[in-house]
């Protein structure tokens, strides 16, 4: 037989005279025999264990790893190996959703630290156990703030938001009815009186907008909250949760409902995934929040103890009258972030992002200095991530080719003269001297 | 002050034209401890046998259904914070004031007798 | 065991000045950070300051206070929890994905792309279906995903009337609430006394507004939808496509295909069927499938075949729209299709009897004391409505509690909606008969307790970290972070 299954022949004939059948094929009687596979599947045969290592070693063979500045809603940050060694634990790896409390206490427990780190970073009242990944728990903080105002059907989302953010937030919209409307971007930044006029039009029922935005600038969103709020609207922030760490917070902007992508918290790129969409509010929007949430209370003898809660808001109960469809979520990816943000402390969130920042604004100078290249947003802020616009006779393809035979992924192509470069803390000043190397040659 | 039912175990106790709306003693006992009550807001408008809000407990959670087309003139707000008063009482736990706009759509509700009736027959 | 001093949260661990982290000291060339303070948040947000070796006994304790798949026996109806294979783990980190971007150039994921498409192949194999895409995340993504391929479908046709989505009563809650966020209305179908759909109740909502019909098959309570022939006839005499929930395909495997019975498009839970660890709620996949023309209505990106062999990443020009940033939660891929490659078509090919001959073992060995309301035999997992004798008022949900005491899990409890006591076990084909044995005596023995001893049964559990957890007062004064303890 096979390792996974334990049936000697002898096993399956008790087990099956113990059930009155003769054959195994008896127990598909009900099974029409038209239906019945006729022959095995067309697959490989099976592979032992060094022969699967072969195989995804052939695999890796034709993979090719470069020295990453590139973001776009995805950083390479530090792993602590720590974080690693605790997600690989099978106890909470192969557990399912916690609906035995008594013998979940650990998963429920590190999703209510999970919930507790995030609602420090955003400021905000209340966190779920997790989304999909940054796009879809903004799509879904869209469809929480049309569910919220019960009549509204129309949301704005800011033309600087991420690209893919935006697609997602129009395939939801599409399919539940929604209006989705861009707010026009100018110089880089959300277009403050394009947003007052169509909010002005009235029947909003929320505001999208991301900090730092898709082109890595740091909006000033001071009045937008006041704006909002005064159109009865809801205003959603999609951010990048390790900048949270430094940057000023979706609560202090006053924003109802922070969303977006927890991955930059040392998550592995992983080619894109597994990663953690977040998805935080203030307390009066709880009870309207997709997705499981935990929380504490006490057993009959007076110990604390976590608990899956306000279920009557989900599918399981509510069925098609839940504000989601979400069932399993990102599980252990919460684990992922309660390890990381335990041993990194604030201190370490800080310390990353400022040698993101001292890398990307390094990378940036010393680009500007080759003459190759310019910023597109001289006077816009950036955390660790900036546009650059080639200078003629240089175009985009040619800047990242010349980087990509060096081993280097040099940005994102955003058009023929411009690329969206980052950096972060595993860039060093070596990689840095690469890059900048490649360019002057050009 | 008369009461009047919906199949879906709402009431609403009128004077004049003012009508409170809860939910049955009935009702409140399927659903066990209330965790939650969603109300309208003041100066709403409801639609009869449209839902105005919901009650929520632990693992259920009901819409609540309009019994008649109206404003809403009050809330109970002491449902924000202890929504177990239905349990306790729901007759007296009213949850909306409505402002009723016809008085008519009063004659398709149950009495109190057809409505006991009524639970009587889902019982069994 | 150090439970009493590291099972704390961690912030309760927490020593200012302490540190868990590793940074390297670059000297890059801009010395600080210097950004305009109206940018910068007014304080550090509070997080724990620990050291290494505190984190790591912290949620190491707290792994103790779990139970996973690793642990023990987990029949958790409709979940699927079978034994997660080591070596798919381990093939994540060998196949060389983990720094692998999303923006690189396809010339140097080619390997990625391989894997990705690889699994999609096999899948549609498995499925009997022409294309899949593994972009959806999770098994209700995947159900979304699939309803917005068949609205696509039907407005391709310029036929936009069909607003309606069937699914039977005792559907899981993910059907409707898919079918409503992709804007459908929900119709709902009744089961007969043997929990499979009523074709007289079906026939007469099947309409020109109906655009799908959602089944699964076996159905919720483990029985085979024998008359899908004639229901899939039915749906696409009515121009409706039919949708395959693949949450209960393992007993499928090696047995018939769904592509077979006349299903359009279809998901699989590939943190159910194929293996991959289930996480504690996550992440899961979702893939999807469909057959022969419906392949250009999958959402963007796609993974395309060149014309030199090579594999890219490409928007369809028909398409629905966007699922995920970019091709969904990629390293479960590895596992599965690790998982597929070391079965083969042999290993696959027992998957559903042996987890069908486990059900029926466990059944019949149960059901003169637990109310058996559907005659076998059952497919993967089967329902009880609770004890048969209910004199002492012991519940379904006492008996699950009484199981944990014995180190099992308990089954899948009040689902389906059919019966007051629903009691739902799928023991799955990787569980031996001594285990299956020893479950089946701890049953008998609390069924046998529930009518000697009630009060015993019905304080349980007494073994495990905590006991009856006060869930109204969760639900009634939520503290849902530790400023709020």
């Amino acid at each position: 037989m096979h390792p996974y299954l334990p049936h000697t022949e002898a096993d399956i004939a008790a087990m099956l005279h113990s059930c009155g059948a003769e054959t195994l094929d008896d127990l598909y009687a009900d099974v029409p025999p038209s239906l019945r596979l006729k022959e095995p599947y067309r697959l490989p045969d099976a592979m032992s264990e060094p022969e699967l290592e072969r195989f995804f070693a052939c695999i890796a063979h034709q993979n090719h790893e470069r020295i990453i500045f590139a973001g776009g809603g995805f950083y390479h940050h530090y792993t602590p190996a720590a974080v690693t060694a605790m997600t690989s634990r099978s106890e909470f790896l192969t557990a399912y959703t916690p609906y035995q409390p008594e013998i979940s206490q650990g998963t429920l427990q590190y999703i209510f630290e999970y919930q507790s780190m995030m609602c420090s970073l955003t400021g905000l009242d209340v966190s779920n156990a997790s989304m999909y990944d940054g796009a879809s728990a903004t799509a879904e903080a869209m469809i929480m703030a049309v569910a919220v105002s019960r009549r509204k059907r129309r949301v704005l989302i800011s033309a600087t938001v991420a690209e893919a953010v935006a697609q997602v937030a129009a395939t939801y919209a599409f399919g539940a009815g929604i209006t989705l409307e861009v707010i026009p971007e100018h110089a880089g930044s959300t277009d403050r009186e394009s947003l007052a006029q169509m909010l002005g039009a009235g029947d909003v029922a929320g505001v999208i907008v991301a900090s730092p935005n898709r082109f890595g600038i740091i909006e000033d969103y001071s009045g937008l909250a006041d704006m909002c709020h005064a159109a009865k609207s809801l205003l959603i922030m999609n951010c990048h949760a390790s900048t949270l760490g430094v940057l000023r917070s979706p609560a202090e902007w006053g924003a109802d409902i922070a969303c977006g992508e927890a991955q930059s918290l040392g998550m592995p790129l992983n080619y894109g995934g597994p990663y953690l969409g977040y998805l935080c509010c203030t307390k009066s929007l709880m009870r309207k929040m997709p997705g499981r949430i935990v929380g504490a209370t006490v057993d009959s003898e007076g110990r604390r103890a976590f608990v899956l809660t306000l279920q009557a808001r989900e599918q399981h109960i509510r069925r098609q009258k839940a504000t989601s469809n979400i069932c399993s979520n990102q599980g252990i990816m919460t684990l992922h972030v309660a390890a990381y943000l335990s041993l990194m402390g604030a201190e370490g969130l800080r310390r990353v992002n400022e040698l993101s920042y001292r890398a990307a604004h390094t990378l940036a100078e010393r680009l500007c200095a080759t003459g190759k290249v310019r910023m597109r947003y001289l006077d816009s802020p950036y955390l660790n991530e900036f546009v650059v616009e080639t200078v003629e006779p240089l175009d985009a393809d040619t800047m990242l080719g010349a980087l990509d035979v060096e081993g280097i992924l040099g940005g994102i192509r955003l058009s023929d003269n411009a690329v969206l470069i980052a950096a972060t803390e595993m860039c060093s000043p070596a990689d840095i001297e690469r890059y900048v190397k490649t360019i002057e040659k050009l | 002050m008369k009461i009047y039912y919906l199949p879906s175990h709402e009431y609403i106790k009128v004077e004049d034209n003012i009508g409170l709306v809860g939910i049955s003693v009935y009702a409140a006992k399927q659903l066990g401890t209330v965790t939650y009550v969603d109300m309208p807001e003041e100066g709403d408008d409801v639609e009869k046998e449209e839902v105005f809000g919901a009650v929520e407990s632990r693992k259920a959670a009901s819409d609540l259904f309009a019994p008649v087309s109206g404003e809403v003139l009050e809330v109970n707000e002491e449902l924000a914070d202890n929504p177990r008063l239905i349990n306790n009482a729901p007759l007296e736990t009213w949850i909306m004031k409505v402002k009723i706009n016809d008085l008519s759509e009063l004659d398709a509700l149950m009495d109190e007798a057809a409505y006991a009736a009524y639970c009587e027959g889902l019982s069994h | 065991m150090n439970k009493r001093l590291y099972s704390n949260l961690i912030f309760e661990l927490s020593q200012r000045g302490r540190r868990g982290y590793s940074l390297p000291d670059y000297n890059y060339a801009c010395t600080s950070m210097n950004l305009p303070g109206s940018l910068l948040r007014a304080e550090a947000p509070e997080l724990p300051e620990v050291d290494e070796p505190t984190v790591v006994r912290h949620y190491t304790n707290s792994s103790n206070n779990n139970f996973g798949v690793d642990t023990g026996f987990y029949p958790l109806g409709s979940c699927t929890m079978k034994y997660n294979p080591k070596i798919n783990e381990a093939m994540v980190g060998r196949c060389g994905i983990a720094n692998l971007h999303p923006s690189q150039s396809t010339a140097s994921v080619q390997g990625a792309l391989r894997v990705y498409r690889t699994l999609e192949q096999y899948l549609a194999e498995i499925g009997g279906m022409a294309e899949f895409t593994l972009n959806p995340f999770a098994g209700a993504h995947g159900e979304y995903c699939g309803l917005m391929v068949i609205k696509a479908y039907h407005l391709s046709r310029g036929d936009d009337a069909r607003t309606k989505v069937i699914v039977p009563v005792s559907a899981h809650g993910t059907n409707p609430a898919s079918a409503a966020m992709a804007g459908f209305e929900i119709v709902e179908v009744e089961c007969l006394s043997d929990g499979t759909v009523d074709i007289d109740d079906f026939r007469s909502k099947l309409d020109d507004a109906v655009a799908a019909v959602m089944l699964t098959n076996p159905n919720t309570v483990g029985m085979f939808e024998k008359n899908i022939p004639q229901i899939a006839e039915a749906v696409h005499a009515a121009g409706a496509l039919l949708y395959y929930d693949g949450a209960n395909l393992n007993p499928m495997l090696g047995v018939a295909r769904p592509g077979d019975m006349g299903f359009d498009v279809m998901h699989i839970n590939l943190h159910k069927t194929f293996s991959t660890p289930h996480g504690g709620g996550g992440p899961g996949a979702g893939p999807v499938g469909v057959r022969k023309g419906l392949e250009a209505f999958l959402p963007n990106p796609r993974v395309v075949e060149c014309a030199d062999g090579t594999l890219d990443v490409a928007d369809g020009e028909y398409g629905f729209g966007r699922l995920g940033a970019w091709l969904g939660n990629f390293a479960v891929y590895v596992k599965a299709l690790a998982y597929i490659l070391t079965m083969g078509p042999d290993g696959l090919g027992k998957v559903g009897p042996l987890a069908t001959l486990n059900a029926n073992y466990v059944m019949h060995a149960l059901s003169d004391l637990y109310l058996q309301p559907i005659e076998g035999p059952c497919k993967h997992e089967f329902v009880f409505d609770g004890i048969r004798d209910k004199s002492t008022g012991v519940t379904t949900l006492n008996i699950a509690k009484a199981l944990l005491d014995y180190d099992f899990h308990a089954p899948t409890i009040y689902f389906p909606l059919l019966f007051h006591e629903s009691l739902m076990i799928e023991p799955t084909e990787t569980e031996s008969k001594e285990t299956l044995d020893a479950f089946v005596d701890v049953m008998r023995k609390i069924a046998v307790d529930a009518v000697s001893e009630p009060d015993k049964v019905k304080g349980a559990p007494y073994t495990t970290p905590v006991t009856h957890p006060d869930e109204d007062e969760a639900a009634l004064n939520p503290i849902v972070k530790f400023k709020d303890l």
